[in-house]
């Protein structure tokens, strides 16, 4: 069943991410993800970057059609939503180093607030294009006891450069129970790597195709696993088993592409 | 698939395969209703026969016995669709002459007998392998259907697909799904499946592929007394899980039991014996 809601709230993150605020109760862990219907358009996976909270919250970046008309949207417009779905993370790591690339900000940066909030303790690689483009910049800032570290591709803001150059350098300084991340798939492939290689455990969140996201049309299968079920959120012992990973996606038929 | 067949499944049913890469529908493709049913239009989303034959050879090499499922636009691509299927090794072939919402296929060709029938006798003298006629429950009469199938060479009859239905949100006062129209399944359309299968049981002597809101045990064991062979499972998948497969088949062997059948066999159409 889907539930129509209004936007109640609309802020711009970056020129091109804004995040939309909605009334929907079902409880949601952080991780997981909801299905946002714009009527009349399209249906798509969105992480939940406000999980908790009274008013909801998802974060939407232009990349494809409809994320590009959802960042047009004004209050007041109604939208319906599905889910929460998926699984969430694990909020065991005592001392947590997340790395967040792009729009990944969105579902890492409630997920580590709730692991600080059971005190763990919480250090942030973020990256972005250019120093505009940084999502949650101040909430991250916020909430990272262990220190933000910034990279941008222009250099204008931090480490000119990739944030997994920042995650090396800091997995080489100090020591981590776990990492997260989410972003670009090139990025996490080099991460899971590097957490090899430190021999500490990461759990990276996927995106694929989704159409269902009930475990059933198998649009989003990714090896064994549906990424609406199984995932979004998976460990890198696993990912390092799925050919898939950073290689291949699935376009809306079911053929396997190039990511 | 091969995922399936290791979770407990004794064979899995493949996508319904087309002969390009299809998208599908947009979503929303799916609605789900509560615990009783679920409503989709998905548009036989597929990569195609040229992609999907790798996907065929990962099940068969995990063992599983293999039935693919094809749809096509005419009598022809049917047949030529069949005989690129066969090739892949695949133990069955299902003909999809039922999808209630995909303009220019299923339905349209599987409504009418005679058409019907065209496409299973091209099919059975491209193929060698035993042939499914999977029919439609959106007809005054599916055992028309299913005799005309057994008519033309089928080996089997699978039925039912989904219930032509629809679903309008009353806030937005406008249709959930993108295709507006779509096909019910689960729970609620059990007993259309069971009504369906009774009826075929009763007017064709080849076996029939019971499907159709089957969850458990029991939905088996109704399923086999009304006169299925075999079962297939679909959406039940996505409420109990890939467990359902070996769910299913631990609490059917136990109504048998209860029942004392020695097995399957003996259950099959026994609610005819009374």
């Amino acid at each position: 069943m889907r539930t129509i809601v209004r936007i109640d709230e609309k802020h711009w993150e970056t020129p091109s991410t804004v995040t939309l605020r909605f009334r929907y109760p079902p409880a949601a862990r952080p991780g997981q993800f909801v299905m946002l219907w714009l009527p009349g358009d399209d249906e798509i996976p969105m992480s939940l970057s406000y999980p908790s909270d009274e008013l909801k919250g998802v974060t939407v970046k232009a990349m494809g059609d409809t994320s590009r008309r959802l960042l047009d949207l004004e209050p007041g417009i109604q939208v319906g939503i599905r889910g929460p779905y998926g699984n969430s993370f694990d909020l065991s790591p005592r001392r947590l180093l997340v790395i967040a690339g792009g729009s990944g900000g969105a579902t890492l940066a409630p997920a580590a607030e709730s692991l600080r909030q059971k005190g763990g303790s919480v250090t942030v690689a973020l990256g972005a294009t250019t120093a505009k483009e940084l999502l949650f910049r101040e909430r991250f800032s916020a909430l990272a006891d262990g220190g933000l570290e910034i990279a941008t591709d222009d250099g204008t803001m931090g480490h000119r450069g990739y944030v997994t150059d920042v995650a090396a350098r800091l997995l080489s300084e100090r020591t981590f129970d776990a990492l997260w991340t989410c972003g670009p798939e090139v990025m996490m492939v080099k991460l899971t790597r590097l957490a090899e290689k430190s021999r500490v455990p990461i759990y990276c969140s996927v995106e694929r195709e989704m159409k269902c996201a009930i475990s059933m049309c198998d649009a989003c299968a990714f090896g064994p696993f549906h990424v609406c079920s199984d995932g979004p959120v998976f460990e890198g012992s696993a990912l390092h088993k799925i050919p898939d990973f950073g290689a291949f996606k699935r376009d809306p038929s079911g053929r396997r592409v190039r990511a | 698939m091969a995922h399936a067949y290791r979770a407990g499944a004794g064979g899995v049913v493949t996508k319904s395969i087309g002969p390009k890469p299809r998208e599908g529908y947009p979503n929303p493709t799916v609605e789900q209703l509560g615990s009783w049913g679920m409503l989709n239009a998905m548009g036989l989303p597929n990569p195609g026969m040229e992609e999907y034959p790798k996907e065929i050879q990962e099940a068969l090499g995990a063992g599983a016995v293999v039935v693919g499922s094809l749809f096509g636009g005419d009598t022809e691509e049917f047949a030529s669709l069949a005989r690129r299927m066969e090739a892949t090794g695949v133990h069955a072939l299902e003909l999809n002459l039922s999808c209630p919402h995909a303009k220019g296929y299923g339905s349209e060709i599987g409504q009418d007998p005679v058409e019907l029938a065209q496409v299973v006798r091209a099919v059975k003298s491209a193929t060698h392998v035993p042939v499914w006629a999977k029919i439609t429950p959106n007809t005054h009469d599916p055992a028309l259907l299913a005799e005309a199938a057994e008519k033309a060479g089928a080996d089997a009859i699978t039925a039912i697909n989904t219930v032509r239905a629809m679903a309008i949100d009353p806030v937005l006062r406008r249709p959930v799904l993108a295709n507006e129209l779509g096909g019910l399944s689960g729970p609620a359309i059990k007993p259309i499946g069971l009504a369906a299968v009774w009826k075929i049981f009763e007017r064709v002597r080849i076996p029939i592929v019971g499907v159709g809101g089957i969850s458990s045990g029991r939905d088996a064991f109704e399923y086999l007394l009304a006169g299925a062979r075999a079962l297939e499972v679909g959406t039940a998948v996505a409420t109990r899980g890939i467990q359902v497969f070996r769910e299913v088949h631990e609490e059917l062997a136990g109504y048998l039991e209860k029942a004392h059948f020695r097995s399957v066999a003996e259950a099959v159409g026994a609610a005819h014996r009374r």
